[in-house]
């Protein structure tokens, strides 16, 4: 074998916050290396680097044995590096064909002929997508189909390198098998693929090399098998599970009134009639592949989706007319840390005070900025209780680490003493530490009697904080899991084999 | 604790004596513009001149109070024009009309005019999610339409409101009206967009509207109100210049919109929204109506002028990108 | 086997430029059958030459939009083009020639310069394109303050008649829309303007180069708005600096009526030409029914207005309202 890439001393960091940290690496052609690691550990940055979106701050990259700078994604794939980043590489306005067309870097202005059509038609169908159209807009394929074109788009291109993140995320157990065929036989004609995932079993079943990283650097690069799951969670954690996960809290009564209940909420575009109950001190999970409706029944609940039908109860009345405004409101006190921190969550230009009360606005006297509201006191409390490292309120929030822009976005709604709080994926991308402190708070939390609602696509997490587990596939709940009945494979299981139960009945 | 001051989304534009680096720069720029002016003739350093044009700015400047709101969320507000004839030709036709009644509501319905226009572009945008650019010039051509057809094309008949007129020719205590009236505009606003809620909201919504909204502010009901506002504001610069001019007439507004922009982008007002200070506005109110009065002295062409406003906008955006892009 | 067809299928959508073609077959044969001439060579020249300028108007229009820009200086690189035309498109039939070209040049320099001002200035579209259209209007009018010059006669009599019986208007447009419909959609660089309204993220991950693509959307702009200042010119045999206004918002609101997404990505050229044609064939509606002729400018305004609000509508139908603080 003979390496294709190598990385020495690479480091990269955004605005002195480091993402990579003297990284190196070698990447082998005709060989398919797992990159395994936590959400923040640096896989992403790692892609991108080699993707030519970003370039580092310091070392080196080497291809074929020269010392190379990509600026820009087409430098890279001139030199045969292709990337299929997740929902980030398809034009969704164009079909299906014409975005395969376009990533085959062919001459600009020449007329397209037949056979540039059936090239394309062959790499659909070889990753398994005869049955997608090639005159499909692709913003109207199910998200399943999306990832089977991003992947026949990054493979109709040749690659010597292939980067697949988190490619077969949405996709059930006998699609991702004829994904990984692909993966074997570009690997086997001599493609180096780079496979970035967070499935331990799809690495058992892929991989011939794994590389660990953690906070920014390569822990270790083993060969395939060498290493237990627990043995490879550990080294991606940095200490036990045990430490990390603090005991859980005592799961309320049986008898327990619900605080918060949907009954049949259906939408059109992504939710088939979900049931759920959450209870004062109970902490739910929301669990399944990624994207099967868990992150709609989140926006359901808190009024960012329109024209979702069924019923909402809030102890034991029906609640209507729901918008952010009026779940936020007293009386309903519903909280929603939404998913992406730096665009929904912070005003990543406003000072770290002025993102905290954002929420409590609302609530101040006469709307006078200076009058004195109930829930300054809170901010400040929790800004303790939450440790909240910061020099100065008036500094922007975007100075803060991940993990202390998080715990800013918690205060912000905790500070309105929320009855219900819905988190989602709320530890991605934060280091361990400030994970484990936002667990103990989590457990506090229901403790003190929230009733708190986790989608996470951090199997782990559900599996160590929940009370119970909503597993979701193709908008609908397929399952729900308690107690003992929650281990990581019976959740993998449930995850995937919905697919074949659905088919069944 | 003690609400955290809502200056700090232009923080990094503060020069470090602690003033408004854009204030500084364009003091510095009308003291060039006037000594350059004062060489081809010295009466322009006369106080009665100076006075005059702050007369003048003061109008632009509660013209640019308007589009400053406007541009701090983001958005544009291309209705100036026909909004300021539109409510001028409103006013002055009940002024003049011979009823006292009505002589009496012309100022209020000007003013009320305004706020209905503003609060049209405002539903457009917010409702609709129609981008403010087309939407508020669509209502601009509606609004020709109107005036048009109401002055049958011919000169407007009217008279102007004698308030007015006091507001916008008159002097007190050698000060002129105008300006007076500009600075309890500007400290009511300068009061709005430094502590009130709805003031953060302005600065947040043209930051982020994904991450307002997620906060569970009521976006619609920002965006309809600042338009709202801003149409206010135009429809009052709108009624000084009837009693600054002694009438309304057609067209009136056109060559107010690309000065009053300028104003407010030479101001230091992000046009992305979410950043900029009343301070900066104020002084590029100022400067604008200086340069545009030194240009008139030597005869340059109103073609000519509107280039001139052009380009400075563009100038201005692009240091400011070189600026912000190390 | 429950995934398979769920992506071939669907619901059946008529294309949205086969439901704007029925509209103009509807608004047309009303308009012959209130017009006091009825059908004839005529009454369909006139029109196709109304419809052509506009349809070209609105081509320029199109490609800045399809990479989610916007043009505010559509009317004024008409205007300027057609002042330079009333200066070079006379003469020997080379001269004649050398004219057409340079008129060309002149429209396609604006364009690249709205071009760069954005992409390399990073202006945002809006501003850019309104403070060059000042320059543009500026420059047209200190080159003819008043309207005047001359235009080739036979050229114009060639463009603006008919062949047997059709019109010369539509024989261009189609030749037009043919020579610019094959690349858009069957070669990679029409395909790349389509990707990068559709996702700006995805087409620089996809390698397109997509600078130097939006430079070529707006110079395509600018060669379409010289296109139609031309054809004013050949229309009207002069030059006359003020016509530029109305193009502006008609251009847009021609696109947003023919299908073309104001985010961009979406639409076609022919779509923007059926807008066109559609918004005059109302106004000549108008104009053959019996409102007060000061009332046209209002109605012109208004449908306008309905028609981008018409256009928006699809906004109303985001299920998430989180799309619509993209």
């Amino acid at each position: 074998m003979t390496s294709l890439v190598e990385f020495s001393a690479v480091s990269k960091s955004y605005g002195g916050i480091p993402a990579l940290t003297d990284v190196s690496l070698t990447i082998e052609a005709g060989a398919v290396h797992a990159i395994l690691g936590e959400n923040g550990a640096g896989k992403s940055t790692l892609m991108k680097l080699l993707a030519g979106v970003i370039t580092p701050n310091g070392g080196t990259i080497k291809v074929d044995g020269i010392e190379r700078q990509f600026a820009t994604p087409r430098d890279a794939t001139a030199l045969g590096i292709v990337c299929m980043f997740q929902e980030l590489s398809l034009m969704p306005h164009l079909t299906v064909r014409d975005n395969l067309l376009l990533g085959d870097g062919g001459p600009m202005l020449r007329l397209i002929g037949g056979a540039a059509v059936k090239a394309v038609r062959a790499s659909l169908d070889s990753v398994g997508g005869s049955h997608i159209g090639l005159s499909a807009l692709v913003s109207e394929l199910p998200l399943a189909d999306r990832q089977l074109v991003e992947i026949a788009k990054a493979i109709h291109r040749r690659p010597r390198l292939l980067i697949l993140d988190e490619a077969t995320a949405a996709l059930t157990a006998e699609r991702v098998e004829t994904v990984f065929a692909v993966i074997r036989k570009l690997r086997d004609e001599g493609c180096a693929i780079l496979f970035i995932s967070h499935r331990m079993y799809e690495i058992d079943a892929v991989a011939d090399r794994v590389s660990v990283f953690r906070n920014g650097r390569h822990v270790e690069t083993f060969a395939a098998g060498t290493r237990n799951r627990d043995e490879m969670i550990g080294l991606m954690v940095g200490q036990p599970l045990t430490e990390l996960f603090p005991p859980r809290v005592a799961a309320p009564a049986k008898g327990v009134v619900p605080l918060l209940s949907g009954r049949g909420l259906s939408w059109e575009r992504g939710l088939d009639g979900v049931n759920f109950d959450v209870r004062p001190g109970e902490i739910i999970g929301l669990g399944g592949l990624d994207g099967q409706g868990q992150q709609y029944l989140m926006h359901a609940v808190f009024g960012v989706l329109k024209g979702v039908q069924g019923t909402l109860t809030l102890d034991g009345k029906p609640l209507g007319g729901v918008t952010p405004r009026r779940a936020k409101a007293p009386g309903v006190d519903i909280a929603l840390v939404p998913e992406d921190r730096k665009t929904e969550g912070l005003i990543l230009d406003m000072s770290i005070g002025q993102n905290l009360s954002l929420a409590a606005l609302s609530r101040k006297p006469y709307g006078l900025t200076n009058a004195a509201g109930p829930a300054d006191a809170a901010i400040a409390r929790l800004t303790e209780r939450l440790e909240i490292k910061l020099k100065s309120l008036d500094d922007p929030v975007k100075t803060l680490s991940g993990g202390n822009q998080q715990k800013v976005v918690l205060a912000k709604w905790l500070a309105l003493s929320p009855r219900c709080l819905l988190l989602m994926d709320p530890t991605r991308g934060i280091d361990v530490r400030t994970k484990a402190q936002i667990y103990r708070l989590l457990q506090e939390l229901a403790g003190e009697g929230l009733a708190i609602i986790l989608q996470s696509t951090d199997y782990e997490e559900l599996i160590h904080l929940c009370h119970r587990i909503y597993v979701f596939y193709r908008g609908r709940v397929v399952r729900e899991m308690s107690g003992d009945e929650v281990t990581p494979d019976a959740l993998i299981a449930a995850a995937l084999n919905a697919h074949s139960n659905t088919a069944s009945t | 604790m003690s609400a955290p001051s809502s200056s700090t989304a232009d923080s990094g534009r503060k020069a470090s004596w602690g003033v408004d680096r854009s204030v500084v720069i364009l003091l510095i720029a009308s003291i060039v513009v006037l000594a350059g002016a004062a060489l081809e003739s010295p009466g322009v350093l006369s106080v009665n001149y100076l006075l005059q044009q702050l007369q003048i700015a003061s109008i632009v400047g509660i013209l640019a109070t308007g589009a400053m709101l406007v541009i701090l969320l983001g958005q544009i507000d291309l209705s100036v024009p026909l909004t300021i004839t539109g409510t001028a030709i409103l006013a002055t036709s009940l002024a003049g009309s011979g009823n006292p009644t009505l002589a009496f509501i012309a100022i209020p319905a000007g003013l009320a005019g305004g706020l209905l226009i503003g609060a049209v572009n405002g539903l457009g945008v917010a409702i609709f999610r129609i981008p403010a650019m087309v939407w508020t010039l669509a209502v601009n051509a509606m609004l020709l339409g109107i005036t048009v057809f109401y002055t049958s094309g011919a000169k407007p008949a009217g008279a102007p409101p004698p308030l007015m007129v006091f507001l916008a020719r008159e002097r007190t205590l050698g000060i002129p009206n105008a300006f007076l009236l500009w600075l309890v505009v500007g400290a009511l606003v300068l009061f709005m967009l430094r502590r009130t809620v709805f003031g953060n909201y302005i600065y947040a919504l043209g930051q982020s509207p994904r991450a307002l909204f997620l906060a569970g502010a009521p976006v619609e009901r920002i965006i309809v109100g600042v338009f709202a506002l801003a149409g206010l504001l135009s429809s009052l610069g709108g009624l000084l210049l009837v009693g600054y001019a002694n009438q309304a007439y057609q067209g009136m507004g056109d060559s107010y919109l690309m000065p009053v922009i300028a104003a407010v982008v030479l101001g230091g007002t992000s046009i992305f929204g979410g950043s900029g200070n009343y301070s900066g506005t104020f002084m590029g109110a100022i400067f604008i109506t200086l340069l545009a009065s030194v240009l008139s002295l030597m005869q340059v062409p109103d073609a000519l002028r509107q280039m001139v406003f052009g380009a400075i906008i563009l100038a201005m955006l692009l240091i400011d990108r070189a600026r912000r892009a190390p | 086997m429950t995934e398979t067809g769920s992506s071939r299928s669907g619901r059946f959508k008529v294309p949205r430029v086969v439901i704007s073609a029925v509209l103009l077959a509807i608004l047309f044969a009303l308009y012959i059958s209130i017009q006091p001439r009825g059908f004839s060579t005529y009454v369909l020249t006139i029109w196709s030459n109304q419809g052509l300028l506009l349809a070209l108007a609105a081509i320029a229009q199109f490609f800045v939009v399809l990479v989610r820009g916007i043009d505010l200086s559509v009317g004024p690189m008409i205007a300027l083009t057609n002042v330079v035309a009333s200066y070079l498109i006379s003469g020997s039939p080379a001269q004649v020639a050398l004219g057409v070209v340079l008129v060309m040049v002149v429209g396609i320099g604006c364009g690249l310069l709205n071009g760069l001002a954005v992409v390399v200035g990073r202006i945002p579209p809006i501003v850019a394109t309104l403070a060059l259209g000042s320059l543009y209007s500026g420059v047209a009018l200190l080159l003819r303050p008043t309207p005047g010059g001359a235009i080739d006669e036979t050229l114009s009599d060639a463009l603006t008649y008919d062949v047997y019986g059709v019109p010369t208007a539509l024989i261009a447009l189609a030749i037009v829309l043919i020579l610019v419909a094959i690349p858009l959609r069957r070669s990679r660089f029409g395909m790349s303007l389509y990707a990068i309204g559709s996702s700006r993220d995805a087409s620089v991950m996809t390698g397109i180069r997509v600078p130097q693509m939006t430079l070529a959307a707006y110079s395509l702009g600018g060669f379409f708005a010289a296109l139609a200042g031309l054809y004013v010119s050949m229309l009207t045999l002069t030059g006359d600096p003020n016509i530029g206004p109305s193009y502006t918002l008609n251009s847009i609101a021609a696109v947003v009526i023919g299908g073309v997404a104001l985010s961009g990505g979406v639409g076609s050229p022919l779509g923007a030409a059926l807008g066109a044609f559609i918004l005059k064939t109302i106004s000549a509606l108008m104009f053959f029914s019996n409102l007060p002729p000061l009332a046209q400018p209002f109605f012109e305004g208004a449908i306008l207005a309905i028609a981008i609000v018409l256009g928006s509508l699809g906004m109303l139908r985001v299920r998430s309202r989180l799309e619509r603080f993209l």
